[in-house]
């Protein structure tokens, strides 16, 4: 099972614990990942201002993964709306697609809709599969209480992304159970994390992240757990320069989801790079079981 | 004679500009923070700071980038095999020529006391190095004019470099092609050093000379005499070989002779070795004048980048020293182009052709700006749209061969820019989003303003907005408008919104104020329907256009099936358009 790795740009030059986890959990499961270095932005960024360079720069990147015939595989939920809503696009429109390929060619590239794309988690809970994980689980977490936050680009719009149900998910929920902690009911789940508006609007941004994170906490999350570059470092150094200008008396820390499963299947927390968020969640730590030793007859 | 006073003149040239480019480092500016420092503290704050370095046990760390990347330049190799081994001829050949060739009166004569051009190992050297470098300039051209790189350009600086090398390599080789073959040469070689003055002797050495060593003689020819060339081989290594080697060794040079052997003597008489003499040195004098103001400065600037980000940290360094190091980086740069090969948004410029996307060029227009070179508002405008449209992932950093910290060099610009120049849509995109991780690096005071300006450029457009009582017109009123929402297939949805409302109530930014109109303008629904009265200014001037999250609430739940998000995306794409459109205009 061998996908292309679709960092992003956020990513490698500000969440390397998302990679490094990523890339620890994905290799004990089996799956392979090809590195494409001619990658370049997903284009969402480039939306609000032509929507031309953004399909041109999705469908360069789902083109140069044609090329080696492999599906794409993202981390980040941004990323993974817009590849799949160019991927889309470009499959049900033949003439868009004709016109798309003539700039394509010119870098001896074409897209013909060979292939998927995919978001981590579909990744771990489709082609993995839960019983394949449940089996690598060595240490599941006691007493640990997750706020499952699902992220807007993997659920909505549902006919393009087809993530998972987009009124009731369960995907995620499932991925966080399997590691022994309890996925959490809160009404704010489904809700967006304000990160789209950080930097446009910092007020407004900062007002929906407050409302969800206290959401989560009131009903008893002790992390919350993103699966999304940008959901995360809203979460983590937003939510951090938040504490420091609103009278918000603490913080619900954030954990990428690949570093919670890691660690639950016994892998250290370096690997995982748990010390490089910004809002510490080492102590999770301590939440872990002691492995599991199978009795020896 | 000649050699000399041109030498002189050159030398002259170089240090005086030497002098001045020098001190631009310490007195350009880049970036509000560096306007404050005088040049005196940035002088004084740059001898210090070496000092300090010196004595420091980052003296290893400045070690190990000098061997590995500023000699052996391994940045380079991990980017791509035939680059490297392009500018290491280039720069090997060439530094090798200098010392031992350009230079030998000073070097070569004080280290060998056997020392003559025309014996080996050095006469078969100077060829060797030669072709080095002309190997290196055959892949520079490959790469540039017959590869086709893409977003790889080739600008007038570029093309200078690599025709002067060129000159001043073919030049030397032809020069030693015809020397070899010149009979004024073999001439003046046998009455200077070989003593003989026997009519048949002299006939004897030049016959071998011309057999055996390519010399064109306007009196001896083939068939030779077989006695007359073993007395001749016996007078050259008596006369002779101590100070002359074999001119086969001198490869290049031999095989220019041999190629041009028909027309020697027209060559020789028209006097074409002393005039590639002359273009030979002229090319090297005039590339040592002119080389602080060309790209061949990088020589300089490029090691002092690589070391000075070597042992600078982000934060940690004196302000001073920063400003002082983002001005040696505007001359480190190579403008090699890796940079543009590997940034995340250059592919934008297949579709908006403004060159300041691409990183590499962007560092001609910060040199311009720094240098406070007058530019139109429109390259202004380019500029600064070109810093913006940046998704800031640093590869750019992470990839240039010369170590440069791009990354920081953009982020300085954007601010100037931002606050002083035209307002700048793209700041009302996610593009922001790393601007709002670092806003506490800019100006805290000044944060806003460009958001504001943005918001206000846009409401200037939209004259209806302002007006508080109003009558709408019932039919499209911009039937232009109104048809051209048409860049993606969904946007043209909007027709079917019957009013219901749901986009609005699920919307979470409009829950966000207890007066949604007041803070947003029109609210989605309106927005819709804005869209189908062809009301331009109405669905462009609403704050709800810019505070969307794209979180698609709206579009999942709307009942009649309208593409809410969508055709928000398409709005906010026009009305960049159209005050991109204004403000060239």
């Amino acid at each position: 099972m061998n996908f292309s790795f679709f960092l992003g740009c956020t990513i490698p030059a500000r969440l390397n614990q998302y990679e490094s986890s990523s890339r620890a959990v994905l290799e004990k499961l089996g799956v392979g990942l090809v590195d494409i270095r001619e990658f370049n932005c997903c284009g969402y960024p480039l939306r609000n201002i032509d929507f031309r360079v953004f399909l041109f720069s999705s469908a360069r990147n789902l083109a140069l993964s044609e090329k080696r015939n492999l599906n794409v595989m993202a981390l980040c939920k941004c990323c993974y709306g817009s590849l799949k809503k160019a991927d889309y696009l470009l499959k049900e429109d033949a003439s868009l697609r004709r016109e798309v390929n003539a700039t394509l060619e010119k870098e001896d590239l074409r897209y013909e809709g060979g292939i998927d794309v995919k978001h981590l988690l579909q990744v771990l809970h489709q082609e993995v599969g839960m019983a394949a994980i449940q089996e690598k689980v060595e240490r599941p977490f006691k007493g640990l209480r997750i706020a499952t936050h699902y992220g807007c680009h993997a659920l909505r719009p549902s006919p393009i992304v087809q993530f998972d149900d987009p009124v009731a998910p369960s995907l995620f929920d499932q991925l966080v159970e399997v590691t022994g902690a309890e996925s959490i009911g809160w009404s704010m789940k489904l809700d967006c994390c304000g990160a789209p508006l950080w930097g446009v609007n910092d007020e407004l941004s900062m007002d929906l992240t407050v409302k969800k994170l206290a959401n989560g906490r009131a009903s008893g999350a002790d992390y919350v757990c993103a699966a999304c570059s940008y959901c995360q470092i809203q979460f983590d150094k937003v939510q951090r320069m938040i504490l420091s200008q609103r009278s918000v008396d603490h913080a619900l820390p954030s954990i990428l989801y690949p570093q919670l499963l890691g660690l639950s299947m016994g892998i250290r927390g370096e690997s995982l790079g748990l010390k490089m968020n910004e809002i510490p969640i080492s102590d999770i730590e301590k939440l872990l079981m002691e492995p599991v030793t199978l009795p020896t007859s | 004679m000649f050699l000399s006073v041109s030498l002189y003149i050159a030398l002259a040239i170089f240090g005086l500009s030497l002098i001045y480019k020098m001190s631009t480092w310490f007195r350009y500016k880049i970036g509000i923070k560096s306007m404050e420092i005088p040049t005196s503290r940035r002088f004084f704050a740059a001898t210090k700071g070496i000092f300090l370095t010196m004595l420091s046990p980052k003296i290893l760390t400045l070690l190990e980038i000098f061997i590995l990347d500023v000699l052996l330049q391994l940045r380079i190799l991990r980017e791509d095999f035939l680059r490297w081994l392009m500018h290491i001829c280039i720069y090997g050949g060439f530094i090798l020529l200098l010392l031992m060739h350009a230079l030998d009166k000073y070097i070569t004569v004080a280290l060998f006391d056997k020392y003559f051009s025309t014996v080996n190992p050095f006469m078969f050297l100077r060829d060797l190095f030669g072709v080095m470098v002309i190997i290196g300039v055959a892949i520079a051209i490959y790469r540039r004019f017959i590869l086709k790189v893409p977003r790889l350009m080739t600008n007038a600086m570029d093309l200078y470099t690599i025709v002067l090398v060129a000159v001043i390599m073919l030049s030397g080789i032809f020069l030693e092609g015809t020397k070899i073959a010149s009979y004024t040469d073999y001439k003046r070689m046998v009455d200077e050093y070989s003593g003989l003055s026997d009519p048949q002797e002299l006939k004897a050495l030049e016959s071998y000379w011309v057999k055996e060593f390519g010399v064109v003689s306007p009196h001896i020819k083939a068939p030779f005499d077989e006695k007359l060339i073993e007395q001749g081989r016996e007078l050259h290594e008596s006369s002779c070989a101590e100070c002359h080697s074999k001119p086969q060794w001198a490869f290049t040079g031999y095989g220019v002779a041999k190629t041009i052997g028909p027309i020697a003597l027209v060559i020789d008489k028209a006097y074409l070795p002393s005039v590639l003499w002359y273009i030979h040195v002229l090319a090297c004098m005039v590339g040592l004048a002119y080389l602080p103001f060309s790209k061949m400065f990088h020589i300089f600037a490029s090691g002092l980048s690589l070391l000075a980000n070597a042992v600078m940290e982000r934060g940690k360094s004196d302000p001073a020293n920063v400003a002082t190091r983002q001005a040696v980086e505007l001359d480190a740069c190579t403008h090699c182009g890796t940079c543009s090969l590997r940034c995340s948004v250059s592919v934008a410029f297949d579709e908006i052709r403004n060159i300041n996307i691409l990183p590499s060029e962007k560092i001609a227009s910060i040199r311009a700006l720094a240098s406070n070179k007058r530019l139109s508002p429109e390259q202004l405008r380019d500029i600064q749209e070109g810093v913006y449209l940046c998704t800031n992932c640093y590869r750019c950093t992470v990839v240039c061969p010369v170590g440069i910290n791009l990354q920081d060099l953009w982020f300085n610009i954007r601010e100037t820019l931002l606050q002083n120049g035209y307002p700048e849509l793209l700041v009302l995109s996610p593009l922001s989003f790393y601007r709002g991780l670092m806003r506490e690096e800019t100006v805290l005071k000044d944060y806003q303003r460009p958001l504001i300006r943005a918001r206000e450029a846009i409401a200037a457009e939209c004259e209806l907005m302002r007006t508080k009582e109003k009558a709408l017109p019932l039919t499209p009123k911009d039937r232009k408008f109104h048809d051209g929402l048409n860049l993606s297939a969904q946007a043209k949805t909007f027709s079917v919104c019957f009013g219901c409302q749901t986009c609005t109530t699920v919307c979470p930014v409009v829950a966000n104020y207890e007066n949604p109109q007041e803070a947003l303008g029109l609210l989605p629904h309106q927005v819709m329907h804005a869209c189908g009265l062809g009301i331009r200014d109405l669905a462009f001037g609403s704050n709800m256009l810019w505070d969307c999250l794209t979180c698609y609430q709206c579009q999942e739940q709307c009942p009649q099936g309208v593409y809410v998000t969508d055709v928000l995306y398409e709005l906010k794409n026009l009305a960049v358009k159209q005050l991109r459109e204004k403000a060239l205009r």
